[in-house]
């Protein structure tokens, strides 16, 4: 799972700056793709570029015959890499649903460089995508000067792709407003976008397919119409399996943040994070991490990425106002603040499992106090 | 079927046949007969099958419950026409197999062994439709042809039992069936040696999904046995030591029959022994193995099962997980996937989710493309999964429990015959009828128990228990005369569909107590609401269920948890104390129980405050009523925690199975506290909270006098301050006397009165009549002497009452006195003395006669 959500290419939670560092997945990995389309004599389907059983094994990761090592880059159920792969051979789309922090970026960039060889085709959806970023524009300069041609045509990344048999990715689709998401609909299930001003239309070539990534519980998000679901294949991206794993992630994400943002190194920060992660879970899975007790569910996400957040606040607190050392205190306002989302419902929650679960466990005194305070 | 006119007459003798016990005739030259059949094993792969019979007898080996197995097996008797079956299971059921042709006869079912003295020592061997051997067992029945069973008798594996306790009720059917077992795994190593990490997946591969090979029909059984060979070359026995003595039986009786029958036998057992019986060895040498066994009086019948049973997940588990999906391998008869998909689909379907053909399209694709990426040979039940997971049901798990709930697991529900043999637990009742002298008659008669008494303690409990699993013999009436909880009255009246009753609740269990643990629970895992459960609580320990107490209590606490309805939760809580007190009676441990309700007012705290909030008039006064009933339960809880802490720590699914409920009613307190200074919270139920604090000397009485002052000051709104007054004086609280007693609160109360303007007081009016028209007569009159006379002619906030009217203003110590013996006497303080007589005065006398 470390490898998953370590970086985030194009993202619009804020990382954007390091993006220009960043090669691309088919940049980065092109010795791997390489090797592993040498090796591949498995069928391939219409302008892929490997089989789709390579493509698996590059995103798992495995050791080919030659002996070269290919890293994994999506480390979770194998399943899901395969329904996914799988998916796109059978020219459906893919929709990767899931929770902040559970890699659906990276895996729908490396499943467009293994198959296409090209992850950049790419709609980044947000509240203000227009019609045009899926479809396409016009360039108005040669529109005005020469009238409606397929010169004066801008196409977008999706009809690009269709033309040419590769992979689209668009990201964040439930973000897209719901009239811009249904342009997809014809795309998706005639495989064609007609050009009405020029009387002409772009059918897809066979190769072609398109990759969605959604994330169904955060707010302010418009739901896909159940016509345009249809035309998807969905795989959710589980969030980490264990607690381990999950502590792992958010302590190294939020070295690297600390560094970004000059916080001073906490070496006795790692009893805290499992906390963190351990009461995140917990509310989550509705039950307690030794499964004796069922607990109720708050109405937030509580994702790894929110925990990451929760720990680096925290984490700046105790640089700035604190000893330098991450201690309950500093945390607790976080966790409240990601835990109480409806102040009726939530607080409630809260409040139960701050009695029935965090004041009965060892060792969790001094938390408990600390939540007692910030939540009275 | 004219070639089979010849077996018809061999046939009739069938069951009789059965019976005859293992090596009885004589021992020479059978050796010999299970050499050759060794020598054949190799030629018959090639050769036509009446080749196999005649060299000696077909020995089929199978994965139980396997349906690919299944129809091998009809395909191969088909083919070889044997003159008789012969079939791995208890012989004792020989006489059982014509029962198997009968109409009502449905699959899934179980042949169910049980010790005769003790009907809670039994094994299951559960067939499903799919199941080899009741392929076979029909296919003899269809045929008839004798079927019979061939290995060792139950009344040697019950007897086994008895031996290593427990072991049989974990798994005795699969213990004693199924190849696969926990200490050599044979299908796990083949699966690993051909690099799968899972068995079942690996099996489903190479054998359930090759269907019968057009020209032979015992190629399958030829690799298998090839497999199993090996394996059993290299683990002998793999750890399953009783296999030995087992496969010696089996042995014996494969010989018996090829004597009656010469090589026209088939043999239907789990692959794994078919070495064994193919294997050389000497009838001594079997007869050694067997001698010395131990033996218990074992009886047989047929029992309804359900595919649920079959699955691992429960009970005595047959070892699938899966048993409707195989059920549909077993049934379609061709193009299993598409089938099965479109099932799926009709199912999400049924349950209002739109599910297209075009998805069942899809759902196909896709599991077809995911078999060929995973190197398999079809789509099997993960690839189908995962195809509806992706397709139907938007990647969600939710929709997906369902399908694995209702088709992968499946709801079917066997039937047997109403001329099988009584179950056990029929016996059982009868024993325990016969014990407690409780005749079954059909005429009503009212049966009165003192539960004080060890006999009808016991009659109460049977009742309850029977009541649990439907067989509503007695219904529990009113108690004439006594209301004690140690008095029960029931109408019983035993109707003849009782016994019918009786017989599905076999199902559940071989005895009473084991029958009605094992319903509670599962009516535990079903119930709908939170009271259910609190419900079945109470039932659990009227009928002294102990064993099913902790399922029933994780299950309590889980709903507890969820239960976002703070009355619900305040309402079972009553309930639940209640029955700890129950529990008091009977001499039940009720720790667990404790610690349960001490959880679930754990959340009644948390949640009480945000729930009082902004509540109508209607509703104030039902939360009003949640709060009392919480108040008795916490004081009564309290107790019981705090002198019966230690039990309960096992408890499982307990909130909060670790000490720190002691303090439960202090804890109360602080909530009553935050009740009744918040000013969002409806005035009756502020004025209640003070009102509880105070009269548990929580809360001084200037305090109170405080916060009424507060509540009925002029800002407030009169309606408002007239519900406070009703909280705190009104209801069955002998709010009365406390008025009388202390003239402050009667003074507040007085002058808001009389400070409440003309129109708002007809608004309050009726409220304040609700609240003073329930005090008992004289407090009424009292009251009234006390306001008319005014306040101000007894300042001062002394209790001492110095002037209540009618009374002197001081003590009398005489007539005080004079009291004394009688207060001593009722206190039980000196029981000695008075009965000596050497302290009681003739006025002691007195009194105690004009008492009486």
């Amino acid at each position: 799972m470390s490898v998953s959500v370590a970086p985030k290419p194009v993202e619009t939670d804020g990382t954007e700056s390091t993006e220009a560092l960043r090669p691309h997945a088919e940049d980065a990995f092109a010795e791997e793709l390489a090797a592993l389309a040498a090796q591949d004599d498995r069928p391939r389907p219409a302008r892929w570029k490997l089989s789709p059983w390579a493509v698996a094994t590059y995103l798992l990761g495995g050791t080919l015959p030659d002996g070269t090592v290919i890293t994994p880059k999506y480390v979770g159920p194998r399943r899901i890499v395969e329904v996914a792969v799988t998916t796109l051979a059978t020219d459906r789309a893919l929709l990767l649903l899931g929770v902040p922090g559970t890699a659906k970026t990276w895996v729908s960039e490396h499943l467009a460089a293994a198959v296409s060889g090209d992850s950049t085709l790419l709609v980044q959806g947000t509240a203000g995508t227009p019609e045009e970023a899926i479809r396409y524009g016009w360039n108005y300069a040669q529109l005005l000067a020469n009238g409606p041609s397929r010169d004066a045509l801008v196409p977008s990344p999706v009809m690009r792709a269709m033309a040419e048999g590769m992979t689209a990715r668009v990201e964040e689709l439930t973000r897209i407003p719901a009239d811009v998401q249904d342009t997809l609909i014809t795309i998706l299930s005639e495989k064609t976008l007609p050009i009405p001003e020029l009387g002409q239309e772009v059918q897809a070539v066979r190769g072609f397919n398109l990759i969605a990534t959604a994330n169904d519980r955060d707010r302010g998000v418009n739901d896909l119409s159940s016509a345009l679901r249809r035309r998807f294949n969905t795989v959710v991206l589980p969030l980490p399996a264990s607690v381990e794993a999950e502590v792992d992630i958010v302590s190294r994400r939020v070295d690297q943040i600390g560094r970004s943002l000059d916080l001073p190194a906490v070496p006795e920060g790692i009893d805290e994070i499992r906390r963190v992660v351990t009461v995140f879970r917990e509310l989550r899975d509705g039950v307690t991490s030794d499964g004796r007790t069922k607990l109720k569910s708050p109405s937030g996400t509580l994702s790894t990425a929110e925990a990451i957040s929760v720990v680096t606040s925290g984490l700046a607190l105790a640089a700035h106002f604190g000893d330098g050392v991450l201690r309950p205190g500093d945390i607790a306002a976080g966790i409240l603040g990601a835990v109480v989302r409806d102040p009726a419902a939530d607080r409630v929650v809260w409040q139960e499992y701050l009695e029935a679960v965090v004041r009965e466990r060892d060792g969790w005194t001094d938390f408990y106090r600390a939540c007692r305070e910030v939540s009275a | 079927m004219v070639g089979v006119t010849g077996m018809d007459r061999t046939g009739s003798g069938g069951p009789e046949a059965g019976v005859q016990v293992a090596g009885e005739g004589p021992a020479e030259g059978t050796d010999s007969v299970i050499a050759s059949a060794s020598a054949s094993a190799s030629a018959s792969a090639s050769v036509p099958a009446p080749a196999v019979r005649a060299s000696g007898p077909l020995l089929l080996g199978v994965r139980h419950h396997g349906p690919g197995s299944a129809r091998a097996v009809r395909a191969a008797l088909d083919s070889a026409r044997p003159r008789t079956v012969l079939i791995e299971g208890p012989p004792e059921a020989d006489a059982l197999v014509p029962l198997a042709g009968d109409e009502a006869m449905r699959p899934p079912v179980a042949l169910l062994a049980h010790a005769v003295d003790e009907p809670g020592r039994s094994a299951f061997w559960p067939l499903a439709e799919f199941s080899p051997e009741w392929v076979a067992i029909r296919w003899a029945v269809e045929h008839h042809v004798p079927a019979r069973f061939i290995d060792l008798p139950a009344t040697h594996t019950l007897a086994w039992g008895k031996e290593d306790e427990g072991r049989l009720d974990a798994g005795g059917a699969e213990a004693s069936g199924s190849p696969v077992d926990v200490r050599v795994d044979p299908l796990a190593v083949l699966a690993e040696v051909a690099g799968y990490d899972d068995p079942e997946r690996w099996w489903e591969d190479v054998v359930e999904h090759r269907g019968v090979g057009d020209g032979d029909a015992f190629a399958p059984f030829l690799g298998l046995e090839e497999a199993m060979g090996a394996l059993r070359e290299a683990y002998g026995s793999g750890g399953h030591e009783r296999d030995l003595v087992r496969e010696a039986h089996m042995r014996l009786q494969v010989r018996a029959a090829q004597r009656e029958f010469g090589d026209e036998v088939a043999v239907v057992c789990g692959a794994w022994h078919v070495p064994a019986l193919r294997q050389k060895s000497t009838v001594a040498a079997d007869k050694a193995l067997l001698k010395g066994l131990a033996k218990v009086k074992a009886d047989m019948t047929w029992v309804p099962w359900t595919h649920r049973r079959l699955a691992r997940v429960s009970g005595y588990g047959a070892g699938i997980d899966s048993p409707g999906w195989y059920g549909h391998l077993f049934g379609a008869p061709d193009r299993p996937v598409e089938r099965w998909l479109t099932k799926v689909a009709g199912l999400l379907r049924d349950e209002d989710r739109i599910v297209s053909s075009a998805h069942v399209i899809e759902a196909v694709r896709l599991a077809e493309t995911l078999a060929a990426m995973r190197g398999r040979p079809l789509p099997g039940l993960s690839e189908t999964t995962d195809a509806v997971r992706a397709v139907m049901c938007d990647g969600s798990d939710v929709p997906l429990a369902l399908v694995h709930d209702r088709l992968v697991v499946g709801d079917v529900l066997g039937e047997v015959p109403r001329s099988a043999p009584a179950v056990p637990l029929q016996r059982d009742l009868d024993r325990i009828q016969r014990r407690l002298r409780i005749k079954p008659e059909a005429l009503e008669r009212e049966l009165e128990l003192d539960l004080r008494k060890e006999n009808d303690a016991e009659r109460s409990r049977l009742l309850h228990r029977l009541r649990l699993l439907r067989v509503e013999w007695g219904e529990p009436v009113a108690s004439r005369g006594s209301t004690g909880t140690f008095r029960e009255t029931w109408r019983l009246r035993w109707e003849p569909e009782l016994s019918v009753r009786v017989a599905e609740a076999g199902v559940w269990g071989t005895t009473v107590y084991a029958a009605a643990t094992a319903k509670a629970e599962g009516d535990a895992v079903a119930a709908q609401g939170l009271s259910d459960v609190t419900a079945l609580a109470e039932r659990c320990l009227l009928a002294e269920l102990p064993d099913a107490l902790p399922t029933v209590m994780r299950i309590l606490a889980d709903r507890a948890a969820l239960d976002a309805d703070v009355g619900h939760l305040a309402q079972a809580l009553p309930a639940l104390v209640r029955s700890q007190r129950y529990g008091d009676v009977r001499g039940t441990d009720i720790g667990a129980l404790a610690e349960v309700a001490a959880g679930l007012a754990e959340r009644v705290f948390v949640g009480l405050p945000p729930a009082c909030a902004s509540l109508d008039a209607d509703a104030a006064d039902e939360m009003r009523r949640h709060v009392d009933a919480v108040h008795g339960a916490v004081g009564m809880l309290g107790e019981a925690v705090d002198t019966g802490a230690a039990p309960g720590q096992d408890a499982p699914g307990n909130p909060a199975a670790t000490p720190g409920h002691g303090d439960l009613r202090e804890r109360w307190h602080g909530v009553l506290r935050v009740l009744s200074v918040r000013d969002r919270v409806p005035g009756v139920i502020r004025g209640r909270g003070v009102r509880l604090l105070l009269d548990d000397g929580e809360a001084a009485q200037d305090e109170a006098a405080r916060l009424m002052g507060l509540a009925l000051s002029p800002g407030t709104p009169p309606a408002d301050a007239a519900a406070w007054i009703e909280g705190f004086v009104g209801g069955g609280s002998g709010g009365g006397m406390l008025l009388v007693h202390d003239e402050r609160l009667l003074g507040l109360v007085d002058a808001w009165l009389t400070g409440v303007s003309a129109e708002a007081f007809t608004d309050v009016l009726p409220l304040l009549r609700r609240t003073f028209s329930a005090y008992e007569p004289g407090v009424r009159r009292t009251l009234g002497e006390l306001v008319r006379r005014g306040p101000g002619e007894r300042g001062g906030a002394g209790i001492g009452g110095s002037g209540i009217p009618g009374f002197a203003a001081e003590f009398d110590v005489g007539r005080a006195d004079a009291v004394v013996p009688v207060v001593r006497l009722l206190l039980g303080l000196d029981q000695v003395e008075t009965g000596g007589g050497a302290d009681g005065g003739p006025g002691d006398n007195d009194l105690v006669g004009a008492t009486g």
